[in-house]
């Protein structure tokens, strides 16, 4: 299948006060046309910096992209100039955030926020642009759209706030969408709702999504392919079934266990002790290495490649190598059960 | 469970609480609640965001007054005229731990001060030095060590705050203690560390737990019973493992179904039911069953009357006209 966008070994640091942090630390990735893809991680696992690098968005006094290539359609976006990003941003890879609070302008009407893009992007006339807008706000669900376009965002509750969200993020109709924990803000009713909405726009609009998030329940849900971030570095990648099903790294292993089931009877539930790396000074092996029950002398002083399981999936574990021992999951860490 | 007769630690009758909202408004936060904690159980509080959990919460530990009804804990009521003494007395009995670790310890303060709080409030420690020893004790007791004392908050990570939090509640050696979602700011596998530290005291101390929060599976794994919120009401109250077997209401139902679970076949194959629209306001709740205008299986009746708060099979509560023969007779 043609890759859509393809990270390549992507670096990005941030200048503090106590030095350099290095949040993203050689991620490569790609994604097709048309799927989704889901980025896991804990906060601080470099995730979000990852994303916002793609959209060329972080800070640009201290944060900047310290080496690698982000190829989108032939382009390089980490060398791309401003002007560039301008015809990109929303027209062809779109974000949505998670806050849908903060993330729409409380002085403009909903109506106009949509028209933004379309009238920048598309060269719409007025008069299309709101027709079109209301077609949006028809499309992610908002009842009585030709009224409710002139309102403005105090005016709507957080779950169709981030329905408004979607429909800007979708107005021009992009092959990406990034979505950075859409739904964490939101209550899982109202969750509910978004995540079918998104299930279902994705068959009718054909975008690809990258969602960014920490549940992995939501991940369940509507991804097709996962990669695991831990400490700036992917430590897994493979479709939704081997990483739920067959997980080979101890930090997938500890994710999965630490979640209750709802299914499953209380034991006490798999805890990954200590508490994720210091960037400022990354440790010079696996990032995992300190927390992980499993680890050997080599794990502190190299960085494990990342392997290959299967043609889809890769984990970046030295126990993958044939000289270590060989190591079962805890049971903890199995999904399902009975298969 | 055991059969036996379970003794009660806190009866909550009939509680009220609401608060002023502009003009004429007024805001029903929680409306009529009633409910029994055992001692050593815990006992789950669940629902979207307000719903009444938290205020409820608050309000039995008096951080808010009660409009009305009663709080009862061990017989006594919590509520109602009380001097300071008295007060103390139910301090020192009920503790709380708070859903935000970086806004529920004060900065300027260093973690062997803010955990000494309330040691010396309540005149626990003779000596400097057996103060001293009581917080190092506190601090080994939820897994952080002696050299943390003196150190301020911002140096610690969530989790850790978190624990620092426990410490303090701990301190005044209190038989129940109210968690407002105390993971919810945490990281998934920093969650299942709080965790199981509650789980453990608990073992350790005897303590009984309300723990208020969101996350339905966290509240399944740590609860005894679950009690669900809707708008101010408790909908539904059972052990956890028939609730979340068999929800009785509608809303429990669409909630448990609602929560995406870390099995991508599980998901693909579930049937979920998704409720149309939001909450409604608090301020003009909904006549009747608070609930009948997200409900799919909303009768005429349900505008009409308030559902009874019954017992529909033994230790299994609910408010819900569709368990109740005379309200669907009536509305036939």
């Amino acid at each position: 299948m043609e890759k859509l966008l393809e990270l390549d070994n992507l670096h990005v640091s941030f200048q503090t006060y106590g030095g350099e942090v290095k949040a993203v630390r050689g991620v490569s990735l790609s994604l097709d046309k048309g799927e989704s893809l889901a980025i896991v991680g804990e906060s601080g696992s470099g995730k979000s910096v990852t994303s916002k690098a793609v959209m060329r968005l972080l800070p640009n006094k201290i944060g900047s992209i310290k080496e690698g290539a982000i190829r989108f359609q032939g382009k390089d976006l980490a060398k791309a100039s401003e002007r560039e990003m301008e015809k990109i941003r929303g027209a062809e890879i779109s974000m949505i955030f998670q806050d849908p609070m903060t993330s729409l302008n409380p002085t403009m009407t909903i109506g106009k926020q949509i028209m933004e893009g379309l009238r920048k992007h598309q060269n719409m006339s007025k008069s299309e642009a709101k027709e079109r807008s209301i077609n949006l706000l028809k499309l992610v669900g908002i009842p009585n759209p030709e009224l409710r376009v002139d309102e403005y965002p105090h005016q709507f509750s957080g779950g169709m706030r981030q329905r408004v969200v979607i429909a800007i993020a979708l107005a021009c109709n992009p092959k990406v969408l990034i979505a950075d924990e859409p739904t964490t803000a939101l209550d899982v009713t109202i969750q509910a709702q978004i995540l079918d909405l998104m299930r279902d726009l994705q068959d009718k609009t054909g975008t690809a999504i990258i969602l960014i998030t920490h549940d992995l329940g939501v991940v369940a849900n509507l991804a097709q392919r996962v990669a695991v971030m831990y400490g700036g570095m992917i430590v897994e990648t493979g479709t939704v079934d081997e990483i739920f099903y067959k997980p080979k790294h101890p930090y997938t292993w500890g994710l999965l266990a630490s979640m209750p089931k709802l299914n499953a009877d209380s034991k006490e539930l798999l805890a990954i002790p200590g508490t994720p790396p210091d960037l400022m000074n990354p440790p010079k092996g696996c990032p995992f290495a300190a927390r992980c029950p499993y680890a050997m002398e080599v794990c502190l002083d190299h960085m494990p490649e990342a392997t290959n399981v299967s043609s889809s999936h890769k984990a970046a574990c030295w126990l993958l190598d044939e000289r270590a021992p060989k190591v079962e999951p805890p049971e903890a860490a199995v999904v399902g059960g009975a298969r | 469970m055991a059969v036996v007769e379970r003794e009660k630690l806190l009866e909550v009758k009939n509680l009220k609480k609401y608060f002023p909202a502009g003009k004429k408004g007024v805001l029903q936060a929680v409306d009529d609640v009633s409910f029994d904690i055992y001692k050593g159980e815990t006992l789950g509080l669940v629902g979207e965001s307000g719903c009444g959990k938290s205020t409820t919460g608050r309000t039995i530990i008096r951080l808010y007054d009660a409009t009305d009804g009663e709080v009862m804990y061990e017989g006594e009521d919590v509520h109602g005229r009380k001097s300071r003494s008295e007060l103390k007395k139910f301090n020192r009995k009920m503790q709380m731990i708070f859903q935000d670790p970086y806004a529920s310890l004060n900065p300027r303060m260093t973690v062997k001060d803010i955990i000494a709080e309330g040691i010396d409030i309540h005149g626990l420690a003779k000596t400097k030095k057996d103060r001293d020893n009581r917080v190092y004790e506190l601090l080994e007791t939820v897994g952080l060590n002696k050299e943390h004392a003196n150190r301020y908050p911002h140096e610690f990570s969530g989790g850790q705050r978190q624990r620092i939090g426990i410490a303090r509640a701990l301190a005044v050696d209190p038989d129940f203690i109210i968690a407002d979602e105390p993971i919810s700011a945490l990281d998934v596998s920093i969650q299942a560390q709080v965790v199981n530290l509650m789980m453990e005291l608990q073992k350790e101390r005897g303590l009984t737990y309300l723990f208020i929060a969101h996350d339905l599976s966290m509240v399944k794994h740590i609860s005894d019973r679950v009690g669900v919120m809707y708008l101010g009401n408790i909908v539904e109250l059972t052990t956890s493992d028939e609730l979340y077997e068999e929800p009785l209401h509608p809303y429990t139902q669409a909630l448990l179904s609602a929560i995406p679970v870390p099995d991508p076949e599980l998901e693909r194959s579930r049937e979920r039911i998704i409720l149309e629209g939001d909450v409604p306001s608090p301020i003009n709740p909904p006549s009747g069953c608070r609930f009948r205008t997200r409900c799919p299986h909303a009768m005429d009746v349900c505008a009409a009357v308030k559902p009874k708060w019954q017992e529909a099979r033994e230790g299994h509560w609910v408010a819900c006209h569709l368990y109740d023969e005379e309200a669907v007779k009536q509305n036939n």
